[in-house]
């Protein structure tokens, strides 16, 4: 039996940050799934990283800079092409409370 | 409890760049049609990568080092992770733990004050700017917000403050040094009524004996400087009287209300967010060497400092009018250039501060678009010199040509109102007053001085203003002295 | 005719002597597509007509005795995760459905440029996310050698296709393994680039420091070919090394006498298939035999690489993932009260459940309180693996290894278990985490007529290497040269 890492609580404010809601069956198998998944996880700590360097960039380059021109923008019809609503050349959303 | 004020600063600036941030679209975005400035990285299409334009580095290592700061040699991107409609990656590319400058500052001083106070400049950074939104609707009919992506990717420089303000004011006046030295940096035009230089403020009232920090208010949407200190003042005072009513600070964000003058409460709908920062893994650390540093420091643009410095030395005016001249980049690009056509240095002063900064402010215009430019305005005086007009005809011409933008000459020529310079014109009409006035001769032959300047008054009439005071004068003195 | 069997460098040489034309060659592909696609299910979208005026225009410009591009006349075709301009481009999900990219990613126009014609899009796991296909919205990709087995994932729709001979070359990405291990699945030779060496713009992404274009070939030489039309710096990705792109082609003909290879003893502890493991003894020899010297090496750190790997992908993803709402494309929810519950209900009817449940460990991971236990920590361990690499190609050219310890499994065998599926990415994870190089090629069949992968591994930017490895083990090992049959299992019963 694996010591719960992660609550049915934390599954559901992790699934607020995330932007996706869940019913309770579907948040019961997530917070077991979750659960055994970061349980294997664990193995890390096995792992002493103390004075080790995290990578964040697996290449080291100079530089890629680009240079201070203007080249032309889409067109409007191309950004709104792929939108399901949309007014008077803006993309539409429900209120923001 | 004596309270001391605390405030912080936090500062945006677009940064004038010719293109965005992480794609070459252009930053000219305002009065775009929607929409119509974006390409697939601005816009966060699936797939799009970001690329670092070169010249907001420069940019930003500029306004760094003109702050004072450190610069970091290695630079990191990180994402700031959120979802908002204007936000089309749902995350800002900013900087978190390895900002381009820190441990910088900027000296003010209050008017009129030699006491120089040391603002800390905690960081300077640099971020991508978000789309803005239109709210549409009302709270009966279905309300819908509408989303326009052009000003995504615009290059931002953000510049934090320690909370080192002690009251209102100098908050403000921070902020018009800063304006004026990002303009004189030449790169943003400081305009916080577009939003290229956006304020937000932190308060807090601590107790002075005991040095407690008090709580800390957060306040946004302050579209002026004069609104800056509004609506701190506005929180000094609310604080304080919470206080004296043993009341407790709440923390929370408020918005400034310009049309009520007051500071609203944000619903605490807004719950602290986590922003899930981690490194940006689209973009390598950017490496800024001490050569790139130095080169940037060597090529500064002068500074407002150094110019009021400057000003006072080779044009022999007052501080105070150094000081004015210098507070933004435009204005004392306007005023040199009159110097540069003129030899009367006090005098151009005196015209561009007081005349000139009067209709400009009246009229909401900014000197850069002043209807009188240096040359017309250089022109006027010659023709005060040259005796063509007078000192207060000048004011009336001036006022023609800053209503009508015509030159000098052409409006003195169109109303005829040129001085007379020709002097038998000018002794014919002293000889009639004189000749209609035998009292006034007498008074004046008994001692009454005084009655020359009714005299002298009677010619400026009958010329209706265009003779020389100072020849009518002493003509008259000349002619009735027995 | 059967000109879609023949490999892509087979064609570009006929066409040129005009043997053949590009337009019979489209020809047989699409007959071949018509015939087993719906047994293979490999392709998404297909752009038939444009294909056959694109083939005939090639034809036209080979008679008037133009100059060539180097891939004219090449059919290919593309998974569909990178961005196609003016074709629907899904990544294998609803929440993409109808997206139609108003750009090409840089490889397109690599290809295009090229004188390729890209005639589809393929099937993958949706997002990337998946080792067998079986997580794509529109439904599963079927293996040519076995319909009732997985082709691998998550780029199973090119690979299935390439071994299927629907197409002559695919593009695949790689972000785990999910090139090379649906090709050693499906027989194919998948080759996965050091990070940074092909653009990735344009290419839909699923974790930033780890995913890379890779071709999906027939042989080892159609390989480099594709590697030296799509490799090259891309000012568009500021993550593309700017090193010079070699010849690919020749590097591969030159012999592989004294070559250090060395043997990684962590890939080959228990969980790897008996067969698996005789089939890599035997390709082991080959080497030997010609001239290679193999030694055993360790790689401590490898059994920590699947959990490493899945803190900093899914922690990844879960914020490249954030854009889709529904606002500016695809998928939008219908019944919703306000903002936030509009994002909400298109997240969560859009996504398909793997690729919700890495969203939530990813982010996770990330959050306040979590970030250094979880992802800190996995980029420290990451370092440590990636030093495992360095030591080891300080003193050896190449490292071989299974590509996964089974051959292709049963659909519906690893679903119901996200971690046993996980689990399959054993050999082909540490790779990506390094940023190194590997590809997979055919080193033999199971029993059951089930292709086993071989995986030679090199050091950054060392493609030439491993092409090399791969060219002469290809041209000198004796595994039969064969084809999948393609028959459903029915019919398989009532021949027998």
């Amino acid at each position: 039996m694996t010591e719960k890492i992660i609550t049915k609580r934390e599954v559901e404010y992790v699934a607020k940050l995330a932007k996706l809601e869940f019913n309770e069956e579907e948040k019961e198998e997530f917070t077991f799934q979750l659960n055994s998944i970061l349980d294997y996880f664990k193995k890390l700590n096995e792992l002493n990283t103390e004075k080790v360097e995290p990578t964040a960039y697996v290449i080291s380059m100079p530089n890629l800079l680009n240079e201070d021109e203007v080249k032309p923008s889409l067109s409007q019809d191309e950004v709104l092409s792929n939108a399901k609503y949309i007014k008077k050349g803006y993309f539409k959303v429900p209120k923001i409370i | 409890m004596k309270e001391e004020i605390v405030i912080g600063l936090e500062i945006h600036i677009q940064l004038m760049t010719k293109a965005k941030m992480f794609c070459h679209c252009s930053t000219d975005y305002i009065g775009k049609e929607p929409n119509t400035n974006t390409c697939p990285v601005c816009l966060g299409l699936p797939g799009s990568l970001p690329v670092l334009n070169k010249k907001v580095l420069e940019f930003a290592i500029r306004t760094a080092v003109a702050l004072n700061c450190r610069i970091n040699q290695v630079s990191r991107f990180h994402r700031k992770n959120y979802f908002y409609p204007d936000l089309p990656k749902a995350y800002q590319i900013s900087q978190y733990d390895t900002p381009l400058g820190i441990n910088g500052y900027m000296e003010i001083s209050l008017t009129g004050s030699k006491e120089k106070h040391r603002i800390g400049i905690t960081r300077v950074h640099i971020e991508e700017d978000a789309g803005k939104l239109l709210h549409e609707g009302d709270i009966t009919s279905s309300s819908y917000s509408l989303v326009d992506y052009n000003r995504c990717g615009i290059p931002l420089a953000e510049i934090v403050t320690e909370p080192d303000f002690r009251s209102p004011e100098e908050a403000r006046i921070f902020l018009v040094k800063l304006r004026s030295i990002v303009q004189h940096l030449g790169v943003c035009d400081g305009n916080m009524e577009e939003g290229s230089m956006r304020c937000d403020a932190n308060i807090s009232l601590r107790d002075a004996k005991i040095g407690a920090l008090g709580t800390k208010v957060e306040i946004k949407n302050m579209n002026s400087f004069k609104a800056v200190k509004k609506a701190l003042q506005f929180e000094v005072n609310r604080q304080k009287k919470l206080l004296a009513e043993g009341e407790k600070i709440v923390q929370e964000t408020k918005h400034w209300d310009e049309s009520k003058n007051v500071t609203i409460s944000m619903r605490s709908k807004e719950e602290a967010h986590d922003y899930r920062y981690f490194p940006e893994p689209d973009l390598l650390p950017i490496k800024v060497d001490v050569k790139m540093i130095d080169k940037i420091r060597k090529s500064l643009p002068e500074l407002p400092e150094a110019r009021r410095k400057r000003f006072i030395k080779n044009y022999q005016i007052p501080e105070y009018d150094a000081e004015l001249l210098t507070s933004s980049k435009a204005l004392g690009d306007y005023y040199e250039k009159t110097t540069s056509l003129y030899p009367n240095s006090k005098v151009l002063s005196n015209w561009i501060m007081g005349e000139l900064m009067r209709y400009l402010n009246e009229e909401k215009i900014e000197i850069d678009k002043s209807p009188i430019s240096p040359e017309k305005l250089v022109e006027m005086l010659k023709l005060i010199d040259e005796g063509v007009i007078s000192g207060k005809m000048a004011k009336d011409v001036f006022e023609k040509m800053f209503k009508t933008g015509r030159d000098a000459s052409q409006i003195v020529k169109e109303s005829g109102i040129t001085q007379i310079t020709d002097e038998n014109e000018l002794f014919e009409v002293i000889d009639n007053v004189i000749k209609g006035n035998p009292k006034s001769v007498n008074d004046f032959n008994e001692g009454k001085e005084k009655v020359l300047n009714f005299l002298v008054g009677q010619v400026m009439r009958y010329t209706k203003g265009r003779a020389k005071p100072d020849f009518v004068f002493e003509a008259i003195k000349q002619r009735i002295k027995k | 005719m059967t000109l879609n069997r023949l490999t892509a460098h087979e064609v570009i040489n006929l066409i040129r002597k005009k043997k053949i034309t590009a337009y019979e060659v489209m020809q047989d592909i699409f007959n071949q597509i018509n015939k087993v696609d719906n047994l293979i299910r490999a392709f998404l979208v297909l752009n038939k007509e444009e294909a056959l005026k694109q083939a005939k225009e090639i034809d036209i410009k080979v008679k008037k005795g133009e100059n060539l591009p180097l891939l004219a006349g090449v059919a290919v075709a593309v998974k569909d995760i990178i961005a196609t301009r003016g074709t629907e481009t899904t990544c294998g999900s609803k929440i993409l459905k109808g997206f139609i990219p108003p750009y090409n990613a840089t490889v397109i126009n690599r290809l295009k440029e090229a004188g390729t014609i890209i005639i589809g899009k393929t099937n993958m796991d949706e997002f990337a996310m998946g080792s067998s296909t079986e997580n794509s919205a529109f439904g599963p990709t079927h293996n040519p050698w076995d319909l009732e087995r997985v082709p691998g994932g998550s780029s199973g729709g090119s690979t299935a296709a390439v071994a299927a001979d629907e197409i002559l070359v695919a593009l695949g990405t790689d972000t785990g393994g999910s090139v090379r291990q649906p090709a050693s699945f499906c027989g194919m030779v998948g080759l996965k680039p050091t990070y940074g060496r092909v653009s990735r713009y344009g290419l839909i992404a699923y974790a930033s420091s780890l995913d890379q274009v890779g071709p999906i070939t027939k042989d080892v030489t159609d390989c480099a070919l594709l590697m030296k039309v799509i490799s090259g710096h891309d000012n568009m990705d500021s993550t593309s090394v700017n090193l010079e792109v070699p010849d690919y082609l020749k590097s591969c003909q030159e012999g592989i006498k004294d070559l250090r290879i060395g043997v990684p003893k962590e890939y080959f502890i228990e969980g790897i298939d008996p067969e698996v493991k005789d089939a890599l003894d035997k390709a082991l020899k080959i080497f030997e035999k010609l001239g290679a010297k193999i030694e055993e090496v360790s790689l401590p750190h490898t059994e920590y690489s699947l959990p490493a790997y899945y803190l900093i992908a899914t922690a990844e993803a879960s914020s490249n993932l954030a854009r889709y709402d529904g606002v500016q494309y695809g998928y939008k929810a219908e019944d919703y009260r306000d903002l936030t519950s509009m994002y909400q209900k298109t997240r969560s009817e859009g996504f398909g459940s793997e690729v919700k449940r890495r969203i939530m460990l990813g982010t996770y991971a990330l959050s306040s309180g979590y970030y250094d236990a979880y992802y800190l920590k996995a980029q420290k361990v990451r370092t440590l693996i990636k030093e495992d690499f360095d030591k080891v190609f300080s003193k050896y050219d190449i490292l071989v290894t299974p590509t996964s310890p089974t051959p292709a499994f049963k659909l519906k065998e690893k679903v119901s278990d996200p971690l046993t599926m996980y689990l399959s990415d054993i050999y082909t994870v540490p790779i990506n985490l390094a940023g190194i190089p590997a590809i997979s090629l055919n080193c033999g069949y199971s029993k059951s007529n089930l292709p086993i992968g071989l995986q030679i591994i090199g050091k950054h930017f060392s493609e030439e290497t491993i092409l090399r490895a791969a060219f002469n083990f290809e041209q000198n090992n004796d595994v039969e040269k064969k084809k999948p049959s393609i028959k459903p299992a029915k019919q398989k019963g009532a021949t027998e």
